[in-house]
C-alpha cells in the first residue's frame, strides 16, 4: 500500500525546501478542487503532499497604487469574492475565477491552483492575462517573476522548474476608464469545462480604444494572447468593422482539438463570437470605470 | 377538474420520508456497516470484446489481508441455450452481466471480484489477478453491429439463418399498411436517431451481505426490489430463497436502473466464503462503464396522411442497442410508438441489436420514448406540410375508448384527447414567442403495470395505524398510502405510519417499475383497511351489542346505523383499540394479490426553446406537462414526476450521449462530460394535472411516473425546428449539430 506524507509549513522557505527535496514525488495542494479529483481517480500517485494554505503570502490579498493587486496564488475564489474592492477594479478576472465549478468548489479553487493544473480550458488563465497579471514564483534558486501567459507548456505541463511554488499574482494598476470581462461558452449553464474562453481588457479614450489585452482559453494547448486582435481593437471605436477584424484574429490563432466536449470547426467559431461580446461587456465596464 | 372532493386523497401532505432526506438521516445502502465487515472490489475488463482463456486470482488470494475472490466459477450457470425468465428479465443474461463468463463484452464487464480488510487492499488484490484475454474486434454502433462483416458478439445467436448480432424482433401489424399508404394525399419517411442515455441516479450501486454461520444470508442494498434482489441472488448463487433476507435501503434513484443487480451476487459469495460481512459500492465511473443505460437506437417512421390530416397508414421500424446481451425495451417502442393514435393501418417492428456496450437496463417507460420519437417528429413534418395547428392534427387521429391500438388492445375510458384540448386551451400555448424563439408539440404513452403486491396494516394499541408494503418507494408511494388509508379510516394522516418491509416481514411484492406501485399496493392497502373496518365494526357492534350490519364506519369512528340501530356515543378508533381483546384481540389485516385493471397513460408537452443562433445553444425556456393520471392522490408527488420526466427528456433532447473512443471505452464516464441538464439549465416545469380516474381502480390510479419522460425529445426537437427551420433527426441537438446545420442553411441561401 502507497503511504502518503502530509505537509503543512507556515514558511515559504519550508515548503519550497520539502517540495525540492521530494525530487518530483511531491504535489502542492491548494484547494485540491483538482489534485484530490485525480489522486481519486489514480491519476495522481504523489508520496507527499504540501499544503500551502498556512502559509501567510499564498493566502493574502493585498491592493497596492492605482487598483493594483497582489493575490496570494492559494485564495479562493470565494474570498476574493467577499473583497471590498478586488471586485470593483477587476471584475473580468473575478468572475473568471468564479465561473469555476459549484458554490462548494468556489470555497476552496484558487487562481494558483488553476494556472499550475494546466489545463487549456482553465477559466481563471485568460481573465489573469487579460488582466496583464504576472505570477511570482519561488524555488530552490529563488524567486522570479513570469507573466501568466509564459508559465503554461501544454496540457497539463507548466514552465515551472522542479521544486517552484507560485506565491502570488501581481494584477498592475488599473487605468482610468479600463474595464475586463470574461466569458466562456459551455453547452450547460454551469458544472461544465469550457469549450472556449474569452478573456478582454480594454482603455478607452472617449470613443476610441487605447490599450487592448485579449486572451483565448480552449482553443491551444495552452492559453493564446492575440496579439492580432489586440492591434484590430487599439485605434478603432471598436466598430463593427474593428470587431470582425479581432473576431478574424480569433478564429486564426485558434488550434484546438476535437474532443468530447467540442469540434474543431465549433471551437474556431465560437472563439470569434465570444470575442465580440466580451468585447462589448470590457468596453461598457470601461465606460463606467 | 378533480370533482371528487375528499379530506386527504389530493391533499399535498408532508411526505414521511422527508425529514430523514433533507437532514442527512435517511439511511442509503452505502450507509449500511457492521463489525468485521470487510470491502469488496471489482476487476473489470481493459477490452471491449475478449474471449476470456484464463483466470489465475492465485497472486491475489496471497496479498496479505484478501479474504476471498469470486469469479463466473462460482456463479451459477445458466446455458445459453435454456431460457430462465425472471419478469422481464433472463438470467442466461443476467449471469453474465454480474460476472462475465465466456468472454468479455465490453469495456468495463464485471471479470472477478475481491474481498479484502480494506478497499485499498482489495483493488490491489484486483490488479494482481491474471486474467489471459484473445482480444476481438468490437462493434459499438448499430450500424457497426450490423455491417456485413461485424464481429459476432454471440455464435449462438443466429437471425435469418446466419450467425447475427440482431437477438431478437418483435412486431405488431394492425390492417393493410400499403393499401394505407396508396390512399394518402401525403407520406412522409424519415431517419431517426436516439442515443443511450443514463438514468443518472445519484445514488451508486451499493450493498452490504452478511452471512451468518448456518448459512443465513442479510442483504442490504439499494434497488427497486428487494423481493427481486432475493430472487437474483438466490438464482444466482443456489442458496434457498428462505435463507434470505434482502432489506430495502432508502433508494437515491432509479429511474428503472435499479431493477436488475450487478453487486449483489458477488458480495453473497465473497461473504459466504470470507463469512464476514462484505460491502460494495460502486465509484461513479463504474455506474457509467457497467451498468445500464437505456438503448441508443435508429429508426424509420413513414406515416401517411389524406389532405385533412387524417392518417391512413403508419409504419416504424426500430433498432434498439441491448449492450453486449441480449434484452432490449423493442416492447416499449414498438407498443407504445403510434399508441396515441387511431390508425386503420399501422405497423412496428423492432429490432434487438447486441454490441459491445455495457447491457441496457430498464429507464423509465423503457423504449417508448425512442418509439415517440419518430413519429411525434414526422407528425409535425406532416402538419407543417398541411399548414395545419400540430394539436389539431392529433386530435383529428386521436385514440379514444374503444379504440384499437396497433399493438392490439382496444382502449378503455382514457384521457388523451382531454391532455390535446387542454394544451390547445393553455396560457403557455397561446402566448406570442420573440425573436429566436420556437415551440414544439408531442405526445406519448405508457402502459402502466398492475402485478403482485402485498400490505399488512396493524392498529397499534394505542388505535394508530402501521402500513407496511414491500416495493421501495421510488415516487411518493409512501405519502401516497398514508393519504388513501386516512382517508379510508377517516382518521389525520399524521397517525399512519407507512413502512417498506422486507423480504421476511412482508409477503411477495413485485418491483418498483412500470409506474405500477402505487396502483398496485393501493388496491392491497384499500382491501386491508377495509377488512380493518369491518373488524372494528364488528368489535363496536359486539359492545353495544348489536348487529354488525348496524354499525358504520365514519370520521375515524364507529356510529350506530341510524335511529333504529339503537342510541350509542361513538367508539372512536383509540377507544376500539383499546378493547381490542373484548372481540377478536389484535387488530390488523393482510392482502396479498395479483392486481390487474393498469390502464395506460397519455400526455402532452409543449416546449418554448430560445436559439443563440451564434452559439448554436437551444435553451428551453417554457415547458408544460399535461397528462391523465387517473387520479392525483398526492399532487406534488404528481408533478414532481411530471416535471422529473421532462428534465430527463430535456437532457436526452439536447446534451446526453456516451462517447466511446475507438478502444470501445466511453471517454466520459462522470457527470462532468456526461452531460444531465442542471438546475439552471432549466425554467420551471410547468405542470396541469387531468384526472380521468381508472374505473378499475379504488382511488381511480392510472401510474404517472414514465408518461412525462415519452413525448420530451420529440417536444424539445419540434419546438427547435419552428425556431429554426431546421430539421434536426439525430439526437441530441448539441450545441455544434445546431451551428453546423445554422451554417450549412446559410450557405445553401447564398
Ligand atoms: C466540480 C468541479 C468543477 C470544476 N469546474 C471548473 C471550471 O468550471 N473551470 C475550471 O477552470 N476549472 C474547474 N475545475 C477545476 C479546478 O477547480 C480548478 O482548476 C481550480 O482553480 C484548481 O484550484 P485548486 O486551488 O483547487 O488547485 P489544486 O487542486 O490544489 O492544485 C491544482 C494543481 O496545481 C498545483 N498547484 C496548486 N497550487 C500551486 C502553487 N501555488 N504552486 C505550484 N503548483 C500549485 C497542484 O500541485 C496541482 O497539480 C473544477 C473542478 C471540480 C471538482
Amino acid at each position: 500500500m502507497t503511504n502518503i506524507q502530509y505537509l503543512a509549513p507556515a514558511t515559504l522557505d519550508e515548503a519550497v525546501r520539502a517540495f525540492a527535496a521530494a525530487e518530483g514525488a511531491a504535489r502542492i495542494l491548494a484547494g485540491g478542487t483538482d489534485l484530490l479529483v485525480q489522486m481519486q481517480s489514480g491519476f495522481a500517485k504523489p508520496g507527499m503532499i504540501v499544503d500551502v494554505k498556512k502559509i501567510p503570502e499564498l493566502m493574502a490579498i493585498e491592493e497596492t497604487a492605482g487598483g493594483g493587486f497582489i493575490v496570494g496564488a492559494a485564495v479562493s475564489g470565494a474570498t476574493l469574492e467577499r473583497h471590498p474592492t478586488f471586485g470593483k477594479i477587476w471584475p473580468g478576472a473575478l468572475e473568471a475565477l468564479n465561473l469555476i465549478g459549484s458554490t462548494q468548489v468556489q470555497g476552496r479553487a484558487s487562481f494558483g491552483g488553476n494556472l499550475c493544473n494546466g489545463s487549456p480550458a482553465a477559466d481563471s488563465v485568460p481573465g489573469l492575462v487579460a488582466a496583464g497579471a504576472t505570477v511570482t514564483i519561488q524555488g530552490p534558486n529563488g524567486r522570479r517573476e513570469l507573466a501568466v501567459e509564459d508559465v503554461p507548456a501544454g496540457p497539463g505541463k507548466t514552465n515551472l522548474a522542479p521544486g517552484e511554488i507560485a506565491v502570488s499574482f501581481t494584477f498592475p494598476a488599473h487605468p482610468a476608464h479600463s474595464g475586463d470581462a470574461y466569458l466562456r461558452m459551455i453547452p450547460r449553464t454551469e458544472m461544465d469545462i469550457a469549450v472556449v474562453g474569452c478573456g478582454v481588457f480594454l482603455t478607452m479614450d472617449g470613443e476610441t480604444c487605447t490599450a487592448a489585452r485579449v486572451a483565448l482559453g480552449a482553443v491551444a494547448p495552452t492559453v493564446r494572447r492575440v496579439p492580432d486582435a489586440e492591434a484590430a481593437l487599439i485605434g478603432s471605436h471598436l466598430d463593427d468593422a474593428a470587431l470582425e477584424t479581432a473576431a478574424a484574429a480569433c478564429r486564426a490563432a485558434c488550434n484546438p482539438i476535437d474532443d468530447k466536449r467540442g469540434t474543431i470547426a465549433y471551437r474556431t467559431s465560437v472563439a470569434g463570437v465570444l470575442l465580440k461580446r466580451t468585447v462589448a461587456i470590457a468596453a461598457e465596464r470601461a465606460a463606467q470605470a | 377538474m378533480n370533482e371528487i372532493s375528499n379530506k386527504w386523497i389530493g391533499e399535498r401532505t408532508i411526505r414521511p420520508d422527508g425529514i430523514d432526506k433533507v437532514t442527512g438521516r435517511a439511511a442509503f445502502a452505502a450507509d449500511t456497516s457492521m463489525p468485521g465487515m470487510i470491502w469488496g472490489k471489482v476487476l473489470r475488463s481493459p477490452h471491449a470484446h475478449a474471449v476470456i482463456k484464463s483466470i489465475d486470482t492465485s497472486k491475489a488470494e496471497a496479498l496479505p489481508g484478501v479474504k476471498a475472490v469470486v469469479t463466473a466459477a462460482d456463479i451459477v450457470d445458466f446455458p445459453v441455450d435454456t431460457p430462465v425468465p425472471l419478469g422481464i428479465q433472463d438470467m442466461r443474461w443476467m449471469c453474465r452481466n454480474v460476472l462475465a463468463r465466456e468472454k468479455a463484452l465490453w469495456h468495463g464487464h464485471a471479470i472477478a471480484g475481491v474481498a479484502a480488510t480494506s478497499e485499498a487492499i482489495a483493488e490491489e488484490a484486483c490488479a494482481l489477478i491474471e486474467v489471459e484475454y484473445e482480444v476481438l474486434p468490437h462493434a459499438i454502433e448499430i450500424d457497426d453491429a450490423l455491417a456485413k462483416d461485424a464481429p459476432i458478439l454471440h455464435d449462438f445467436i443466429t437471425f435469418d439463418g446466419k450467425p447475427s448480432n440482431i437477438a431478437g424482433t418483435l412486431e405488431h401489424t394492425k390492417g393493410d399498411v400499403e393499401a394505407g399508404f396508396a390512399e394518402a394525399d401525403l407520406v412522409i419517411e424519415r431517419d431517426f436517431t436516439t442515443r443511450p442515455v443514463h438514468q443518472g441516479y445519484i445514488e451508486p450501486h451499493a450493498c452490504l451481505v452478511s452471512t451468518a454461520a448456518d448459512g443465513k444470508m442479510t442483504i442490504w442494498s439499494s434497488s427497486q426490489g428487494q423481493f427481486m434482489v432475493r430472487a437474483m441472488t438466490a438464482l444466482l448463487t443456489g442458496i434457498p430463497q428462505s435463507n434470505i433476507r434482502a432489506i430495502p435501503a432508502e433508494i437515491g434513484g432509479g429511474f428503472g436502473g435499479k431493477t436488475i443487480i450487478y453487486l449483489e451476487p458477488m458480495a453473497a459469495i465473497l461473504s459466504k466464503k470470507s463469512g464476514r460481512p462484505v460491502k460494495m459500492v460502486m465509484t461513479r465511473e463504474e455506474v457509467m462503464r457497467a451498468s445500464g443505460p437505456t438503448s441508443g437506437s435508429k429508426s424509420t417512421v413513414k406515416i401517411g396522411v389524406r389532405k385533412d390530416g387524417k392518417i391512413t397508414a403508419a409504419e416504424g421500424i426500430y433498432w434498439l442497442q441491448a449492450g453486449g446481451l441480449p434484452g432490449s425495451p423493442i416492447r416499449g417502442a414498438v407498443g407504445c410508438a403510434l399508441a396515441p393514435y387511431d390508425i386503420p393501418n399501422g405497423r412496428t417492428l423492432g429490432y434487438d441489436v447486441v454490441s459491445n456496450r455495457s447491457k441496457v437496463a430498464a429507464y423509465r417507460a423503457p423504449g417508448a420514448p425512442i418509439g415517440a420519437f419518430g413519429v411525434e417528429c414526422v407528425l409535425d413534418e406532416i402538419a407543417d406540410k398541411l399548414g395545419m395547428d400540430p394539436l389539431d392534427l392529433r386530435l383529428k387521429n386521436a385514440a379514444k375508448e374503444g379504440t384499437k391500438a396497433v399493438h392490439g388492445p382496444t382502449f378503455p375510458l382514457m384521457g388523451y384527447v382531454e391532455s390535446l384540448e387542454a394544451a390547445k386551451a393553455h396560457a403557455h400555448y397561446n402566448a406570442p414567442l420573440g425573436p429566436n424563439q420556437g415551440r414544439g408539440v408531442a405526445s406519448g404513452f405508457w402502459f402502466n403495470a398492475g402485478g403482485e403486491s402485498s400490505a399488512q396494516v396493524n392498529i397499534t394499541e394505542d388505535g394508530n395505524v402501521v402500513v407496511t408494503t414491500g416495493h421501495p418507494d421510488i415516487g411518493g408511494s409512501r405519502a401516497g398510502i398514508a393519504n388513501i388509508c386516512a382517508e379510508l379510516l377517516g382518521i389525520d394522516y399524521r397517525r399512519i405510519s407507512v413502512l417498506i418491509g422486507d423480504t421476511a416481514t412482508i409477503g411477495f411484492s413485485n418491483l418498483t417499475g412500470g409506474s405500477r406501485v402505487l396502483f398496485a399496493s393501493s388496491i392491497v392497502v384499500t382491501e386491508s383497511t377495509k377488512k380493518i373496518i369491518a373488524t372494528l365494526c364488528e368489535l363496536a357492534a359486539k359492545i353495544w351489542d348489536i348487529d354488525p350490519e348496524a354499525v358504520i364506519w365514519e370520521d375515524g369512528e364507529a356510529r350506530p346505523a341510524g335511529a333504529n340501530a339503537g342510541q350509542f356515543p361513538p367508539l372512536t378508533l383509540e377507544e376500539l383499540a383499546a378493547r381490542a381483546n373484548e372481540s377478536g384481540g389484535p387488530i390488523g389485516a393482510g392482502t396479498q394479490l395479483n392486481t390487474t385493471g393498469a390502464e395506460g397513460g397519455f400526455g402532452t408537452h409543449i416546449c418554448d426553446v430560445e436559439i443563440d443562433p451564434e452559439l448554436g445553444i437551444a435553451r428551453v425556456i417554457r415547458y408544460t406537462v399535461l397528462q391523465d393520471v387517473g387520479r392525483a392522490v398526492h399532487p406534488s408527488y404528481v408533478e414532481g414526476q411530471m416535471q422529473g420526466g421532462a428534465a430527463q427528456a430535456i437532457g436526452w433532447a439536447l446534451n446526453e450521449e456516451y462517447l466511446y473512443d475507438k478502444n470501445g471505452k466511453v471517454d466520459n464516464p462522470g457527470f462532468l462530460d456526461y452531460r444531465m441538464p442542471v438546475a439552471s439549465d432549466l425554467p420551471m416545469l410547468d405542470t396541469h394535472i387531468i384526472e380521468i380516474p381508472n374505473p378499475k381502480h379504488p382511488q381511480g390510479v392510472r401510474g404517472v411516473g414514465e408518461v412525462p419522460l415519452v413525448p420530451g425529445p420529440a417536444a424539445v426537437r419540434n419546438a427547435i425546428h419552428n425556431a429554426l427551420g431546421i430539421y434536426f433527426d439525430d439526437l441530441p441537438i448539441s450545441p455544434p449539430r445546431i451551428l453546423a446545420a445554422l451554417e450549412g442553411q446559410k450557405a445553401a441561401a447564398e
